[in-house]
């Protein structure tokens, strides 16, 4: 899961360094991450995985970070 | 709690008595309303009372039409958070039979607007718009970065009975550009100023966190964020509504949102951050007749002496 992850903010994060340098604890806003990116961020993150986000998870928290996300997903898909 | 009808009830018998004092005019379009030469006095007026609070800070003017370049719009990334409220501008572009059909279409009363095609102009959504794309082309900026006063009439597609909730409407600003520092401290300082000048008015301010109506699913991500990080305050007056005052000035921080769009650069070639004050002419004037009353002539001393001086 953590290498689609780090795929996908590779391309849709927009980011201003390369994510193969980011740990999975990295800050990501801090990596150049905007909220118009998160949000394209979030959709195709939907789309890989095939889940919906919940309103409670539709904030910048849980896309701070690989881990975060990853964190998110987990708890949507089943194991 | 009032209920959506009793909210706009309230909201359709302001609009009535505004027009029946003769303050707006009917134009058959909800949200579209001529002015009075009385309710224009007021918006000036109050616009000049602006400028006394802002006007020496060294703001650069500029002035530009209700309209700004289709690129521009497709560039700011406007149609991405807000697609909804957009208005495009369209023109006849065909030839004599073209012409023909749209006539008979209009006889006919069928639609005529389909073989419209989009001119290069848009309507301009927020004063602000032009001036990023006029400072990127500048080059970098100044080591104390730069401050533009804007005044423009905006669209905004959203028809409603609510006579402070115009599809066409004024909105002045001043907005800073600069480092992150710069841009916070422009806005702190408006924040303040912003209820000094309302309270000198007599009119009952609060202050909030708010965020904008962005779009869609992506777009209540995009409202969490903005509430969250507290980049969007309004300053709120009941004008129909106790429980849903109306914002009648904003102080935004953008981060650096406009800046990497535009490719805007500080002196030391770090992404410019910007933050402007917003204000909403017609609410603020709606507000004051509101309060004070249909009659200019019988408004509190106080109130009339801050307007005309």
């Amino acid at each position: 899961m953590t290498e689609d992850i780090r795929n996908i903010v590779k391309e849709h994060g927009r980011l201003s360094v390369d994510v193969a340098s980011l740990t999975d604890d990295a800050d990501l806003y801090a990596a150049g991450l905007t909220s118009h990116a998160s949000v394209n961020l979030m959709l195709a993150l939907e789309a890989k995985f095939d889940i919906e986000f919940p309103e409670r998870m539709l904030r910048r928290k849980s896309f701070e970070s690989i881990a975060a996300m990853k964190a998110a997903i987990s708890e949507l898909v089943p194991q | 709690m009032a209920s959506t009808q009793e909210l706009s009830q309230a909201q359709r018998a302001y609009l009535d008595e505004l027009l029946k004092h003769g303050l707006l005019i009917e134009t058959g379009v909800d949200g579209l309303y001529g002015r009075s030469g009385v309710f224009e006095d007021v918006v000036d007026r109050f616009n000049v009372l602006i400028s006394r609070y802002g006007g020496g800070d060294g703001a650069e003017v500029m002035r530009f039409p209700p309209a700004i370049s289709r690129k521009h719009l497709e560039e700011s990334e406007y149609l991405k958070s807000f697609p909804q409220l957009a208005g495009t501008l369209h023109s006849f572009m065909g030839n004599d039979a073209d012409h023909l059909a749209l006539l008979k279409a209009i006889e006919e009363g069928r639609d005529w607007t389909l073989g419209q095609k989009a001119t290069d102009a848009v309507m301009t959504p927020a004063a602000c718009y032009p001036i990023y794309p006029t400072l990127a082309k500048r080059g970098p900026l100044k080591p104390d970065g730069a401050m533009v006063d804007v005044y423009s009439y905006c669209f905004r597609h959203e028809p409603s009975v609510d006579p402070a909730r115009m599809q066409l409407f004024r909105m002045r600003e001043y907005v800073r550009i600069g480092s992150p520092q710069q841009v916070m401290s422009f806005r702190e300082m408006w924040l303040e100023r912003g209820q000094k000048l309302m309270g000198s008015l007599g009119v009952p301010v609060k202050i909030d966190v708010a965020n904008d109506p962005f779009f869609g699913r992506a777009g209540r991500m995009l409202a969490v964020n903005q509430r969250d990080q507290g980049l969007k305050f309004e300053l709120l007056i009941p004008i129909t509504s106790e429980e849903k005052p109306t914002a009648c000035l904003s102080f935004n921080y953008h981060q650096d949102h406009f800046g990497l769009l535009w490719k805007i650069a500080t002196h030391d070639a770090q992404v410019a951050h910007t933050a402007c004050v917003g204000f909403g002419m017609e609410r603020v004037t709606l507000a004051l007749f509101k309060y004070h009353g249909f009659d200019v002539e019988k408004w509190p001393a106080a109130v009339k002496k801050q307007l005309w001086p």
